[in-house]
């Protein structure tokens, strides 16, 4: 990895175009289900093709999607956003598969596609090892597989699950990921087990998007009630597409209960936010503010951290127009830690260099 | 300052407490197995009577699933938003640096000191073979 970066980006999602693209990557006994069966497509509902949210337009470029190919995220993304390294979030559907051993097959296959066909066609990328979601053991086999590969620098959950990602039937994950040094990342995005409101199943996309930050709000209070980061001193957290400011006044209520009521949960034994400063980190993109200067850095100063805050832009989804993804109003010192301290701190693997590869022409790093 | 006479020792049984005016102050007195101890009545948050809280047992624990209890009897929990305090010395559990309830100091003296020196409690009779709870504010 160049010594001297500019900015790392921790959310860039590449765009599988479809089941057929994983078929060298099965086993064989999967490839023939997917003939049999006919199965073409598993890709979630959380992110429509068509809704404006999905990909941007100058990225999308008169097609559907976006991001569909190395040399597409070398040029929009390495090169037209200026980041020196991006993480790839790879969101397609295949983790949710309620058939366990489907589930787990097609993970595999996925993080196997992104290593494949991404990771080493250019020494920039890192991604996250997408873990199934209907199983824990499963998931902790994935991560120690992937693993392996120290491209790979953080476990890939979605916000929004069958069980709250607190509950003790997941700790066995937390302790691999935190002996690990791996992050776990979790996304945005829904198995749609459960309604993605707690009111129930709202009519509108524009609500299941919006929720998204109550889904945050909930994991995030689960992982601090439940103990998990009282159990695993070790472990990081990563909120990505969560929004970010949210963040203040929801951890000012969480704070103010605790006082009452922390003889429930006799573990958590200082302040949330406490806990949040020192396990939990955020992307900042999207950020959910006003392009006010003024109001930006008020919201900073309420995150009352200068290390929460992870760059990213979240390509190929519209957040921002233009080519910087830091909102106004974050001083040039704090907008460095963003680009660049933040995430080497909270990814301990990108310091690890990538091994030698055979690079296509422009593959490497300049 | 004043000082005064504010209960009769054998009032409050350990366990018990027993709400008192102290120079127009409300002041809650406790008996944990036989030592008194007195607090304002009025949790530092929102000025809740401590009075009408529950006592209890501190609960703490060594990791998640595992519960210790200790200082039981020791802590007093507001009724209103349930801030527990250390009976004895008035700190928050959750901000014991700067939430705290007022402390004030109980003296048991006999009643014949009281019969003789300045302080007569004006409320009620002291008899010289009881004890007597003193407070000064």
């Amino acid at each position: 990895m160049s010594p001297i970066i500019s900015a790392i980006d921790c959310d860039v999602h590449p765009t599988l175009p479809g089941m057929k693209a994983l078929l060298p990557y099965l086993e064989p006994v999967w490839r023939d289900m997917i003939e049999v069966r006919g199965i073409d497509s598993f890709e979630s509902a959380s992110y429509p093709p068509h809704a404006p949210l999905s990909a941007r337009p100058d990225w999308r470029d008169g097609r559907v999607r976006a991001g569909m190919d190395v040399p597409e995220i070398r040029t929009q993304v390495l090169e037209g956003l200026g980041a020196d390294v991006a993480i790839l979030n790879c969101l397609y559907g295949v983790q949710l598969a309620l058939n366990e051993d489907m589930g787990n097959a097609f993970t595999r296959a996925l993080n196997d596609w992104v290593r494949a066909e991404w990771l080493d066609h250019d020494l920039r990328l890192r991604a996250s090892i997408v873990l199934p979601m209907h199983n824990v053991e499963h998931a902790c086999d994935e991560l120690e597989r992937c693993a392996a590969d120290p491209r790979f620098v953080q476990a890939l959950m979605l916000c929004m699950g069958e069980v709250p990602l607190g509950r003790r039937s997941w700790w066995p994950l937390y302790a691999r990921a935190e002996k690990l040094g791996i992050p776990i990342g979790i996304h945005a995005g829904s198995s749609f087990r459960h309604p993605v409101t707690s009111l129930g199943w709202p009519s509108f996309y524009m609500e299941d998007y919006a929720a998204q930050s109550q889904g945050f709000q909930s994991q995030l209070t689960s992982l601090i009630t439940e103990g998990v980061f009282a159990k695993h001193p070790g472990l990081k957290v990563v909120m990505i597409e969560s929004g970010v400011t949210w963040l203040p006044g929801y951890m000012w209520r969480l704070s103010k209960f605790w006082r009452g009521l922390r003889f429930e949960v006799p573990w958590v034994d200082r302040p949330p936010l406490e806990i949040v400063r020192d396990h939990v980190r955020l992307t900042i993109q999207p950020f959910d503010a006003p392009e006010n200067q003024e109001i930006v850095t008020q919201l900073i100063d309420q995150l009352q951290s200068d290390d929460l805050l992870l760059y990213s832009s979240d390509y190929p989804h519209w957040h921002f127009d233009g080519q910087d993804a830091m909102p106004p109003g974050i001083s040039p010192a704090l907008a460095r830690k963003i680009r660049i301290d933040n995430p080497l701190a909270t990814y301990g693997r990108l310091a690890i260099p990538a091994p030698s590869l055979t690079l296509p022409a422009n593959g490497g790093l300049a | 300052m004043a000082r005064q006479v504010v209960a009769a020792a054998r009032e409050i049984e350990p366990g018990g407490r027993k709400l008192v005016e102290v120079a127009g102050r409300a002041i809650v007195v406790f008996n944990i197995a036989g030592e008194f101890f007195a607090l304002a009545n009025r949790c530092p948050h929102k000025a809740g009577e401590l009075c009408k809280g529950k006592i209890s047992g501190f609960i703490s624990s060594p990791e998640p699933g595992v519960y210790e209890i200790s200082h039981e009897g020791e802590v007093i929990r507001c009724p209103w938003h349930g801030w527990e305090f250390h009976i004895r010395t008035g700190k928050s559990w959750c901000d014991p640096r700067t939430m705290n309830a007022r402390a004030f100091e109980v003296k048991v003296e006999k009643g014949a000191q009281l019969v003789e020196g300045p302080y007569v409690a004006e409320t009620f009779p002291v008899l010289v073979e009881d004890d007597y709870l003193v407070i000064e504010v």
